[in-house]
């Protein structure tokens, strides 16, 4: 597999006209999580759209934890390729995830800050929430390595 | 070591259609081992996993999500008695990018009990646990008060 030269050319038309689902819908885990996007005064809300699928337990019920973390990953890897000039996507050196509350069966919307910006790597925070966003369902703080 | 019994109670409890959970359903995430503190899962490649197609690297979000799989089904392995589980938190260290066309397993064990919390750590890897893709350590909690069944003893 190797669509480099795409995916350099998706991350550049998406900051040019200010539009990230040109990038999200050209990663497959990305589509199947259902993601959207959207910029407003540079910062990006990413939403996981409720699916069914989605859902890790029946009896609450709740979305999967790791559905949750993947939001937040993706979150902070979309503001990065937002904030920076970087041609590549950022890679996940780790990420921490801190569960508040159950995700329930509903859009599950997400933002990402830099916190530190270095020259190879950034440092980023995140946070989700169902319909309240002073509810954190869950966040997560986490280092990316810039290519 | 394997638990034979506890392996098959448990799969038995997660196939029936009242406790399936539609996204370890739509992972295609199957349970392959359990003893007493520990467990492993298997989490089969597929194409819809990729979250990086420049290098055709599954996305960190599939690793979260086969490590806290694995992590709570560690914790139900470390119980004496049935109680709903929440995770806490969940920290991952991706040690090297997983191969594209692999499928993915994630063991973890929990090394440490309270009357509240139970501690754990896993990895992630394909073949060889002592090769991991990534680690992590996890706090679950026990949260008997939740309004929901748990495994039958």
């Amino acid at each position: 597999m190797n669509d480099t030269t795409e995916i350099v050319e998706l991350i550049r038309r998406s900051r040019e006209e200010g539009n990230f689902n040109i990038l999200t819908d050209a990663i497959p885990y990305m589509k199947f999580l259902g993601i959207e996007t959207s910029l407003t005064d540079g910062v990006v809300t990413t939403t996981m759209r409720f699916d069914q699928k989605l859902v890790g337990n029946v009896h609450l019920p709740a979305l999967h934890g790791g559905t949750v973390g993947a939001l937040l990953e993706t979150a902070a890897i979309v503001q990065l390729a937002h904030d920076l000039d970087t041609a590549h996507l950022p890679k996940t050196i780790g990420i921490t995830v801190e569960y508040m509350r159950s995700g329930r069966p509903l859009d599950l919307h997400a933002k990402a800050v830099v916190t530190k910006r270095g020259r190879r790597v950034a440092n980023m925070r995140a946070e989700a929430w169902n319909d309240d966003p002073s509810k954190p369902v869950a966040t997560a703080h986490g280092h990316f390595l810039l290519t | 070591m394997t638990d034979h019994a506890l392996l098959e109670r448990v799969q038995a409890y997660r196939m029936m259609p009242e406790n399936r959970s539609p996204h370890a359903a739509a992972m295609g995430t199957e349970i392959v081992d359990m003893d007493k503190f520990e467990a492993t899962i298997k989490l089969p490649f597929s194409d819809h996993l990729v979250g990086n197609p420049e290098n055709g690297v599954v996305h960190g979000g599939v690793i979260t999500t086969a490590l806290d799989s694995a992590c709570g089904l560690a914790s139900i392995a470390s119980l004496d008695k049935p109680s709903a589980i929440a995770t806490l938190d969940l920290r991952i260290d991706y040690l090297k990018p997983a191969t594209h066309g692999l499928d993915i397993y994630a063991w973890a064990n929990c090394y440490k009990m309270t009357r509240n919390i139970i501690f754990l750590r896993g990895v992630a890897y394909h073949e060889d646990r002592d090769d991991p893709i990534a680690n992590c350590v996890a706090t679950f909690m026990l949260t008997p008060d939740a309004p929901q069944p748990v495994l039958p003893e």
